[in-house]
């Protein structure tokens, strides 16, 4: 709960509230790859990580 | 405390009242270069150096943002998409599940220290680039400066400059994603067949073998240069905004050849002449950045962090283009220095406390590190059963000196580890630099690494400009000047014939192991208020040799992150070809040692 206060202060001060409806696009898609797939190994990409 | 992590070179510090009073990076304890876990050992560290639990911690900061990051990403997606599935695929899961909640796990990690911390309003976020800035403009002896920042990236910046007035610290300028300086060097770096984040050294330290040949193709179609020194880099070449690479196919077209393969193919003079190209153009745009903002600003100090910063031979050219009259570069510029410019924000910044003892450089010398008594020294050396002698300092300094005169390569291991990648004289191989075979010979039998790779000499500060074309301080090694020409020798016409690696076997100076293929140095300048045995130990060279300048090269193989502990001294000095350890005052020499206790050591470590 805490986490979804914080995210949400962060949308509003950056004024990023545009993104939500990517976010929450990008989450239900990032969240079926996190459930399909076995773990989660971080590939070496600098610019990501 | 600060603390860096998760990306790569995880680190703890500690500031006491403002006093820097202890920091490490995690690798160091953990033994995995680079590492970039949760800096466990280094917070418990710097934790037991200041006598503290972490219940009694004050405030805990952390280096970068990020939800920040995390909004960086996303854009870069949505602006790229539908490219770069493939990488996003790969970065949600990680994100998703671990990344994106930090704080959450961040103060797990900090409960393990201690059951009893609870308070998680002490943990606080600071900005990237905003750490950087502070941990090069607080420790720094300026009262006012310009600040600049340059690395791959942080949240969204990638270059940013500030102006430090006192306790206050403001970004002014800030040059986003996916443009950096940081990140095109890197994109070379993996063209060479080198690792991103670990082989910008190898790249830097090959591109004297080389010609720029390359410059005017890379300033006309990657980069759009600006008159004061901003760009943009065309992602057309690019690939590391959505791919698992940094380069793309568009990218070897243009320079004709496909990535080195480090595996099988061999380093060219075609490889050497794309880091020469490279380094020119970032020296361009250093150059062309810092002389626009003293024009600018008009005040006369600079301070340099940020990965970018540890390219010491650019921050050379800007010291002798004399741009600013004070140039200093924090010393763990990379983002392991993040964690104590974080700790830094928070006190001066946000926290409104002035600066102490601000006419000063209040690094300590960077020897932020650990430390062993004699008794734990002598304690380890016992229970390996190695074969040593105690000596007094004086005796100590006199036979170390004497040895290294007669060309011995000797494990030095005194006092605190320095914080940050340079090895100052208290976790250093040590070697006579006059000798014209110690370059190859330290580098294939006691470093096992490439043989093209230089070394730095250390100096006592008052003889700096008797050897080198320098006289500023360069405490840090970061600044890299030429052998002062009366010290050179000059090349046949034959020797002038020769390139690349063949330049290697020229002498090319009266300390030719120290004097790289184009007559430069990365200079140690050393003082006897920061580091008083080394100071000694150079004296007594001096007096032997009238030499005042020795080898100085980390404690360490290549892969291995430099050694901590006297235990790691001792497998590293049996698993080399040194002839001697130096551990405090203790003196061991490699044949009085028990042969079985010599390990094959050069596998031990991943290459990086």
């Amino acid at each position: 709960m805490n986490f979804i206060k914080e995210f949400w202060n962060f949308l509003k001060i950056r004024k990023k509230f545009w993104l939500l409806p990517i976010i929450i696009v990008l989450v239900i898609f990032g969240g079926l790859i996190v459930l399909s797939q076995g773990s989660a190994v971080a590939p070496f990409i600098y610019a990501i990580f | 405390m600060g603390i860096s992590a998760f990306y790569h070179d995880s680190a703890a510090a500690m500031i006491k009242d403002g006093e820097i009073i202890a920091a490490a990076q995690e690798e160091r304890f953990t033994r995995k270069k680079h590492d970039s876990g949760y800096p466990y050992n280094a917070v418990n560290f710097v934790l037991k150096f200041a006598k503290i639990k972490l219940n009694e911690v004050d405030h805990i900061v952390f280096y970068e943002k990020p939800f920040l990051k995390f909004e960086r990403l996303l854009e870069t997606y949505v602006a790229f998409a539908p490219k770069g599935f493939k990488s996003f695929a790969k970065a949600m899961p990680i994100w998703l599940r671990e990344k994106l909640f930090q704080k959450k796990l961040i103060i797990d990690y900090l409960k393990s220290h201690d059951d009893n911390f609870k308070d998680e309003k002490k943990i606080l976020f600071s900005e990237h680039h905003l750490s950087h800035a502070a941990s090069a403009f607080y420790p720094s002896p300026f009262k006012n400066a310009i600040i600049l920042t340059a690395d791959g990236v942080g949240e969204w910046a990638t270059t940013t400059v500030a102006i430090g007035n006192k306790n206050n610290l403001e970004i002014k300028k800030e040059l986003h994603f996916p443009h950096s300086l940081g990140l095109l060097y890197s994109a070379f770096t993996y063209y060479a067949g080198f690792k991103v984040n670990s082989g910008e050294y190898k790249l830097m330290g090959l591109a004297p073998y080389g010609k720029p040949k390359y410059t005017n193709l890379i300033l006309n179609n990657l980069i759009d240069l600006k008159e004061d020194g901003t760009f943009m880099l065309d992602q057309k070449y690019f690939n590391y905004s959505t791919g698992l690479t940094m380069t793309n196919e568009n990218f070897n077209i243009l320079f004709g050849q496909p990535v080195r393969k480090p595996e099988t193919d061999k380093i060219t003079q075609f490889h050497m002449d794309i880091a020469a190209s490279i380094q020119e153009v970032t020296e361009k745009i250093m150059l062309m950045l810092t002389k626009s903002l003293r024009k600018e600003y008009k005040i006369p100090n600079l301070c340099l962090a940020g990965g970018v910063a540890l390219n010491c031979v650019a921050n050379g050219k800007i010291l002798k283009e004399k741009i600013f009259e004070n140039v200093w570069v924090q010393p763990a510029a990379g983002d392991a220095g993040g964690s104590l410019g974080a700790a830094l924000a928070y006190w001066h910044i946000d926290l409104q406390k002035e600066r102490k003892n601000i006419e000063n450089d209040n690094m300590k010398g960077s020897y932020l590190g650990n430390y062993f008594t004699e008794g734990e020294i002598e304690k380890t050396l016992m229970e390996i059963d190695a074969d040593f002698k105690l000596m007094t300092e004086d005796d100590l300094i006199e036979k170390t000196a004497s040895e290294i005169s007669k060309g011995k390569a000797i494990g030095w291991f005194q006092g605190r580890m320095e914080f940050g990648p340079r090895a100052l004289g208290n976790r250093s191989i040590l070697g006579d630099p006059r000798s014209d075979k110690m370059q190859k010979n330290l580098n294939l039998k006691v470093k096992y690494r490439e043989s093209f790779r230089p070394f730095a000499p250390s100096v006592l500060n008052e003889n700096v400009s008797d050897w080198f074309e320098i006289n500023t301080d360069s405490p840090y090694m970061l600044f890299v000047a030429d052998v002062k020409k009366e010290k050179t020798l000059k090349m046949s016409d034959d020797q002038k014939s020769l390139f690349g690696i063949d330049l290697l076997n020229i002498k090319r100076s009266e300390i030719p192991a120290v004097t790289h293929v184009d007559y430069s140095a990365r200079i140690q300048t050393v003082y006897e208020d920061t580091n008083k045995k080394y100071y000694k130990l150079i004296k007594k060279f001096k007096e032997l040799t009238n030499c005042p300048v020795l080898i100085n090269t980390s404690f360490n193989i290549r892969g291995e992150p430099i050694v901590n502990t006297p235990l790691e001294a001792f497998n590293c000095f049996m698993g080399t070809e040194l002839d001697a350890l130096v551990i405090g005052n203790y003196y061991l020499e490699k044949e009085k040692q028990n042969i079985n206790l010599k390990k094959d050591y050069s596998d031990q470590f991943e290459l990086d």
